[in-house]
């Protein structure tokens, strides 16, 4: 006798519908066993922790030279010096300790959204509307045009919104609003990976620190933070999400705050959350306790970018109103 | 006054939940609030020199440093403006305020164009009344515009001096109220130079805006001969039904996800903790650093001392917490170099340092890579031959014929797994890390401690 087989001459409505119960039960299943290990709040454990006593944060230095907003930053490896990008199409290096211009570039483009220091400390990425993310060499000679230098990596098909070098000089992870992230060899140019996940634009990655330095995470305008990621786009609040717990284990939130947190970045000790938001000011969150600790005003238009140093001695802000600060 | 109508207005009538949209519903929520007949702020006509100032409020009403901030940037986005003046701030003294009228709330996504401003600026010319005169970046926006609609600055005054007709027959406390109101929406869209633009949207927001159409609409109902949608704003697709191919991916993602290990809450709340206790004392924002932080003290010790060779007790104290510590600090690793080569079990961390290495090379550099890191330590009789598991080693093996950055995976996660739970425990407990963390902090050498005789 022959096997019963799925009936395939169903029409394709039908078996749509039956698909598309299939998915939303799953999905259902999936609620109900996180829902399961929800058993305690996170500030609910936190509260045997001690306070985070009054912190004295002020700005330490101001860095003025771009013409137009400042999009983004990034610190080197040497704590001190920084790479900031503008609307303007400028990219500036910085030693921000004795806030001395070091280097400047001037792009073929305007909306410079992306930049990152290379591992080395000889080499910046950078890129935005011209679609594609260039890696620039940093030279000891002042007199050398940096533009001539100039080497063409990544190439999206719409707007650059991130860059970062993963382990070395030799790699570029790239993300686009053209919905995707990509890996690339630096020196040949080469596509080495890319990643499809996304159904809108990309805004944002950022690397685990993880030794292997093999898992990155990207933020989109679909909503989905694919791994792990803060969602500063869509939403006024910050939120904590938590790999093992497979959930959302913490939201930072005020109602005084109503405007959108831009970016995120975290203390060394994984303690304090610094967010910089389109009030123009930067938030301090206890990470475990989940209150507001300050305040910090200063700047004067939105804060794009917010990165710690990466000893934790300090964190930068860049902003729109074409200053950067670092803050101790 | 009622409640925000703006949503609906000039669109499809469907909510745009964008996120300035989410914005400006907070800030008429407390506008409202503001504007409450029983507990909101009193407004009320004042009674000036020579004449009356009707509907405003005083700046005295808001105390702390956070209210007057968020004051500030709702008068900048035009909810409410001084009186007299230009700039959009909030001030906590005597200066009046006033309300601005709905019709020119930013939520109904106003994008006036210059010809509108146009019209504006040369309608104030006709009226010729002092508080109505116009500033000096006003007399320059004027000229400028003159010159860039030469052809049709017929048609402009012809709509100024329509609009200025019909102002005229208006109550003079109603124009008075009607006037300011417009300025006011001016001072948002065409701020005073060094003011800060808050229509000014992100790129990256604005190349995704989803209805084009009502953003184009003239203040003054005049008709646009510019096209109609601009470059960046291209219309949303429709939203579609989702394919059976896209049906069965999502069944797969959920099944993925269902079948992925999860912790407790309270387990992974005690991480958490566990994690940031540790770490405390590493964190120069809630432990003053030793050496001063160079950002405060301007004293740059601490970053001289970490790029030397001698590593400090709280620095060796720290390669305790875990493997990836040691790992990550290139002075923890050289220790633990040196460590397992005096014990003649180097090969595990050379291993793992060289597949390391050989994915930061560029890729043309992999394949020969590969093969040096093959023959060193998996071929047979390799001078440093690594243990490991038979899977992986087959599955090594076959990688290597058509070799990638990532061939020694498998082989680098098992010697990973092998150096954590034995050559690292030994390392930590080791007389060579040990005399490491009890070392004394060199004693510092000033000139005027020497005790040398001459």
């Amino acid at each position: 006798a022959a096997a019963q087989s799925r009936p395939s001459a169903l029409q394709s409505g039908e078996s749509l519908a039956t698909l598309k119960n299939e998915s939303d039960s799953l999905k259902k299943k999936l609620e109900e066993e996180r829902a399961k290990l929800h058993d305690v709040e996170l500030n609910q454990v936190a509260e045997k922790v001690e306070l985070v006593s009054a912190l004295s944060i002020r700005t330490r230095r101001v860095l003025k030279g771009h013409g137009n907003k400042v999009l983004c930053m990034d610190w080197c490896k040497d704590k001190r010096r920084l790479v900031s990008s503008s609307q303007d199409g400028k990219v500036i290096v910085w030693d921000g300790y004795t806030l001395n211009k070091e280097h400047a570039v001037t792009m073929p483009c305007t909306w410079v959204m992306a930049c990152a220091y290379a591992p080395s400390g000889c080499a910046v990425a950078c890129g935005g509307l011209d679609n594609k993310c260039s890696v620039y060499p940093l030279s000891l000679d002042k007199n050398e045009n940096l533009a001539a230098k100039k080497k063409s990596v990544a190439m999206h098909t719409n707007y650059l919104s991130g860059c970062s070098f993963t382990n070395s000089d030799m790699q570029l992870l790239t993300s686009s609003g053209d919905g995707t992230c990509a890996l690339w060899d630096v020196e040949s140019g080469q596509l080495l990976q890319s990643f499809h996940g996304h159904t809108a634009d990309v805004l944002s990655l950022n690397l685990a620190p993880s030794e292997t330095g093999n898992t990155f995470v990207s933020g989109g305008c679909d909503k989905k933070a694919n791994v792990w990621d803060m969602l500063p786009c869509a939403s006024v609040s910050c939120r904590l999400y938590d790999l093992r717990a497979d959930r959302e284990v913490a939201v930072y939130q005020k109602d005084s705050i109503i405007f959108g947190a831009s970016s995120v970045d975290f203390s060394l000790s994984g303690r304090l959350l610094f967010a910089g938001y389109n009030d123009y000011t930067i938030n301090v969150w206890d990470v475990l306790k989940g209150n507001r600790i300050s305040v910090l005003f200063g700047h004067e238009n939105r804060v794009s970018c917010v990165k710690v140093s990466p000893d934790g001695t300090s964190f930068a802000s860049a902003s729109w109103d074409t200053s950067l600060r670092i803050w101790a | 006054m009622a409640p925000t109508n703006s949503v609906g207005q000039g669109t499809n009538g469907v909510a745009d939940e964008s996120p300035n949209m989410i914005v400006y519903r907070k800030m008429e929520d407390f506008i409202a609030r503001m504007q409450d007949d029983k507990n909101g702020i009193p407004i009320r006509t004042v009674k000036s020199f020579l004449s009356k100032i009707p509907s405003v409020f005083s700046g005295k009403v808001l105390i702390s440093l956070e209210a007057l901030h968020l004051g500030t940037l709702m008068a900048a986005h035009g909810y409410f403006f001084p009186i007299s003046d230009h700039v959009l701030t909030l001030k906590d003294d005597g200066t009046f305020y006033r309300f601005q009228t709905p019709y020119f709330w930013p939520s109904n996504c106003w994008e006036p164009e210059n010809t509108d401003y146009a019209v504006y600026l040369c309608k104030r010319t006709m009226q010729n009344k002092a508080r109505l005169e116009l500033a000096d970046y006003e007399a320059e926006s004027l000229a400028r515009l003159q010159r860039a609609f030469a052809r049709k600055w017929e048609f402009i005054f012809m709509q100024a001096e329509a609009q200025a007709k019909v102002d005229k027959k208006r109550d003079k406390i109603e124009r008075k109220i009607l006037d300011s109101q417009e300025r006011a929406f001016w001072d948002v869209h065409r701020p005073v130079p060094g003011c800060v633009n808050t229509t000014e949207v992100d790129i990256k927001k604005s190349s995704r805006m989803k209805n084009p159409h009502k953003t184009r609409k003239s203040v003054y109902g005049l008709q646009n001969d510019v096209r109609s949608h601009s470059p960046t704003h291209t219309p949303a697709p429709e939203a579609k039904q989702p394919t059976e191919e896209e049906l069965q991916e999502q069944i797969t993602f959920w099944q993925v996800q269902l079948d992925r290990h999860r912790l407790k809450m309270s387990k992974v709340a005690e991480s958490l903790l566990a994690y940031t206790e540790q770490y405390i004392e590493y964190d120069p924002f809630l432990t003053p650093s030793d050496p001063s932080n160079p950002w405060i003290s301007d004293d740059n010790a601490i970053w001289e001392l970490e790029a030397s060779k001698e590593p400090g007790q709280q620095r060796v104290k720290r390669w305790a917490f875990g493997i990836d510590e040691v790992l990550k600090d290139p002075i923890g690793r050289e220790q633990f170099l040196k460590f397992l080569e005096s014990e003649f079990s180097s090969e595990n961390l050379r291993f793992w340092l060289a597949v390391q290495e050989l994915k930061k090379r560029p890729i043309r550099e992999v394949p020969s890579r590969v093969q040096e890191i093959w023959q060193e330590f998996l071929a047979s009789g390799a001078p440093s031959a690594i243990n490991v598991d038979s899977k992986s080693y087959a599955k090594t093996t076959q990688n290597v014929k058509d070799p990638g950055r990532y061939a020694f995976e498998d082989a680098q996660e098992h010697i990973y797994k092998l150096m954590k739970s034995d050559s690292y425990s030994r390392f930590i407990r080791s007389s060579a890390y040990q005399e490491l963390l009890q070392a004394k902090k060199k004693v510092k050498r000033h000139s005027l401690t020497h005790h040398g005789s001459y």
